[in-house]
């Protein structure tokens, strides 16, 4: 197992009081394997993201009863064993594309700036390898790209550039932000088959943090759904496509256009908002969208199990073939 | 870039030109000058033939004209109370309060930048805290009044730093302090809000996510983006210390370009107050100019304007 994730909960410190953002999430990454984190904004995927590298901010609890990379242990591993971790062992693609390069740096000051951190070699070998990986991302005459600004480029080269960037050391991990909401669609499919053909050829786990199931179908190995914090349903994509068992994960899937079968009918969305992180009650946190609620969801429930390696977190699993 | 330079320096230019024509005017400001000049117990015919000598009686935008010329070679006029020419008398004082303006603006940013870095780095920490009251407590002080403190301690209670005149490097030492301390709190203020933002921003977490050392962090990616508003600042502040220098000048004896600008004042001396808002307004004028080029340098989306 190159990621293993047990019982993660953090916590932020808010004026307003104590925000409960994920709670008692568990999941695995395999080698060569995507997982996808699923969820509405504001669910707590990006937050799960940025505490495996520990960059939570100051006002950020966390609590987990493992995280471990390999045989470290992400979660006692003082900050000094960290960094060189960091972007080299264990790398992250930013969402924003605009504001996630340093404006004052040429683009390839702050790719080589990566390999310069972590391994020992001269800035002009660290040019080379900024060239090469241009060259992979599909970035066409890189040693010209490699003196220009981020404020003279286009998003979708931006894009490139900070996935070229989380790739310059060949992660064994490389956790994926929403790395492509920020593009267009024709952008969005390359970046994609990218990241994929990427991953292959390096043997990289993979985190892809996304809202949009439509890309999730195309890349899923393993797939982790988000609600309000926490883990609602989790499985093999094919399972999770085939049989959602979660209602969160039908009326999700419900909102994704299907191009093969054309409706006239308007894609269903889900009513109603996240609850607030802030008040949590006992009851189960999706009741009030939910329209197969009843009054046994008032009590919470833990994940149940649905088939192999896949859990909702439901009352109705197991009733559901009866219906 | 050049183009760039280029218009700074032209729109520095055109803004000294409006600020020679108010330096012009000055001199019609306190009355007839020809009076002035002439004394208060000069005869009509007296005042007439200064008048006359001096050129006063031709179009005032004749005489602005004449004196422009005058002044772009060299030619500053002749000082009332020195009878000699005001560029030479300048040369020698502005030599003086550039060097304790330079030494001040040095030592404020040796101070505010990594105090600032320090409790930007960390805000609503102790030594945040502590920053902060020191930039209080400075931004409060009249300079006069912490020149005086600082007299008393080390001139009379334990006389080991001379109190007045220019008589070795050692006198330079509480000038350039109460000059440099006016300086610091808005320095290092701005220092600190500016670090604070930018750690704050996404491309600072992508550079810790790469894992890039913490003080390639700090310095070269906060502290650089942090630095654009202290650069322009800093050049405000030089200016402002050569208004300073005025008060530390006369507090210190020290004769310099700020005390002859008060004296000047004092004596109705209007050439030499002329030349002087001239040529203070020269300096302000340079170093915005200079610290617009600077942040062009440090932030290549400004070359691209």
């Amino acid at each position: 197992m190159l990621l293993n994730v047990k019982g993660l909960s953090i916590n932020l410190a808010t004026q307003r009081g104590t925000l409960s953002a994920v709670q008692d999430v568990s999941f695995h990454v395999d080698k060569g394997e995507t997982l996808c984190i699923v969820g509405e904004s504001g669910c707590g995927k990006s937050i799960t993201a940025l505490s495996l590298l520990r960059l939570l901010p100051a006002s950020a609890r966390l609590t987990a009863e493992t995280i471990s990379f390999n045989d470290l242990d992400l979660l006692t591993l003082p900050e000094a064993d960290i960094r060189p971790l960091r972007g080299n062992r264990l790398s992250m693609i930013f969402q924003d594309p605009m504001s996630a390069l340093n404006p004052l740096h040429t683009v390839g000051r702050q790719l080589t700036d990566v390999l310069l951190a972590h391994q020992h070699v001269t800035r002009a070998k660290a040019a080379e390898r900024a060239c090469e990986l241009l060259l992979k991302v599909g970035i066409p005459n890189p040693e010209e790209r490699l003196q220009q600004y981020p404020h003279e480029l286009s998003g979708g080269l931006r894009q490139r550039i900070v996935i070229a960037m989380a790739l310059m050391c060949e992660p064994e991990l490389i956790i994926a932000d929403e790395p492509t909401t920020a593009l267009d669609v024709t952008i969005q499919a390359d970046l994609l088959r990218l990241l994929k053909e990427l991953q292959q050829a390096l043997g990289m786990g993979m985190i892809f943090i996304t809202h949009d199931l439509g890309l999730v179908s195309r890349i899923a190995d393993r797939i982790v759904v988000m609600y309000a914090g926490e883990v609602v349903e989790a499985g093999p994509a094919s399972a999770i496509f085939e049989h959602p068992a979660h209602p969160y994960t039908r009326a999700l899937l419900g909102a994704v256009p299907d191009p093969s079968h054309p409706r006239m009918e308007p894609l269903e969305s889900i009513p109603g908002t996240v609850p607030s992180l802030l008040s949590r009650d006992k009851t189960c946190h999706f009741r009030g969208r939910c329209p197969m609620a009843q009054d046994i969801c008032n009590n919470r429930i833990s994940l149940q199990t649905v088939g192999a390696d896949h859990q909702a977190r439901c009352i109705r699993v197991g009733a559901e073939d009866s219906q | 870039m050049l183009r760039y330079v280029l218009r700074r320096f032209a729109i520095a230019c055109l803004l000294m030109l409006f600020v020679s024509f108010v330096a012009y005017i000055l001199l019609f400001a306190a009355g007839d000058p020809a009076v002035t000049i002439a004394g208060a117990e000069a005869k009509s015919d007296d005042i007439a033939r200064v008048r006359e000598l001096y050129g006063f009686d031709r179009p005032i935008l004749i005489q602005y004209i004449d004196w422009l010329w005058g002044v772009l070679g060299g030619d500053l006029g002749t000082s009332l109370y020195f009878k000699r020419p005001v560029a030479g008398l300048l040369l020698e004082r502005f030599a003086i309060t550039a060097k304790l303006g330079a030494l001040a603006l040095t030592l404020a940013l040796l101070v505010a930048i990594p105090l600032g870095v320090i409790a930007g780095r960390k805000p609503n920490t102790l030594i945040d805290r502590f920053a902060l009251l020191l930039a209080v407590v400075g931004q409060a002080m009249p300079s006069f009044w912490f020149a005086l403190l600082l007299m008393i301690l080390f001139s009379v209670t334990f006389p080991i730093l001379p109190a007045s005149g220019l008589t070795s490097w050692r006198s330079y030492i509480m000038p350039v302090i109460v000059l440099g301390y006016f300086s610091t709190p808005a320095i290092m203020r701005l220092t600190r809000s500016g670090m604070i933002s930018a750690l704050e921003a996404d491309y600072i977490r992508t550079a810790r996510a790469m894992g890039l050392p913490e003080r390639k962090v700090l310095f070269d990616y906060a502290l650089r983006n942090a630095a654009l508003p202290i650069v322009s600042l800093a050049s405000a502040e030089f200016g402002f210390m050569l208004a300073g220098s005025i008060i530390v000048e006369n507090v210190f004896a020290i004769h310099g370009a700020g005390s002859l600008a008060w004296e000047s004042i004092a004596r109705a001396d209007l050439p030499t107050v002329q030349a002087l808002v001239l040529c203070f307004s020269l300096f302000y004028v340079v170093f915005t100019m200079l610290a617009d080029i600077l942040n062009a340098l440090l932030d290549p989306r400004m070359r691209a304007r």
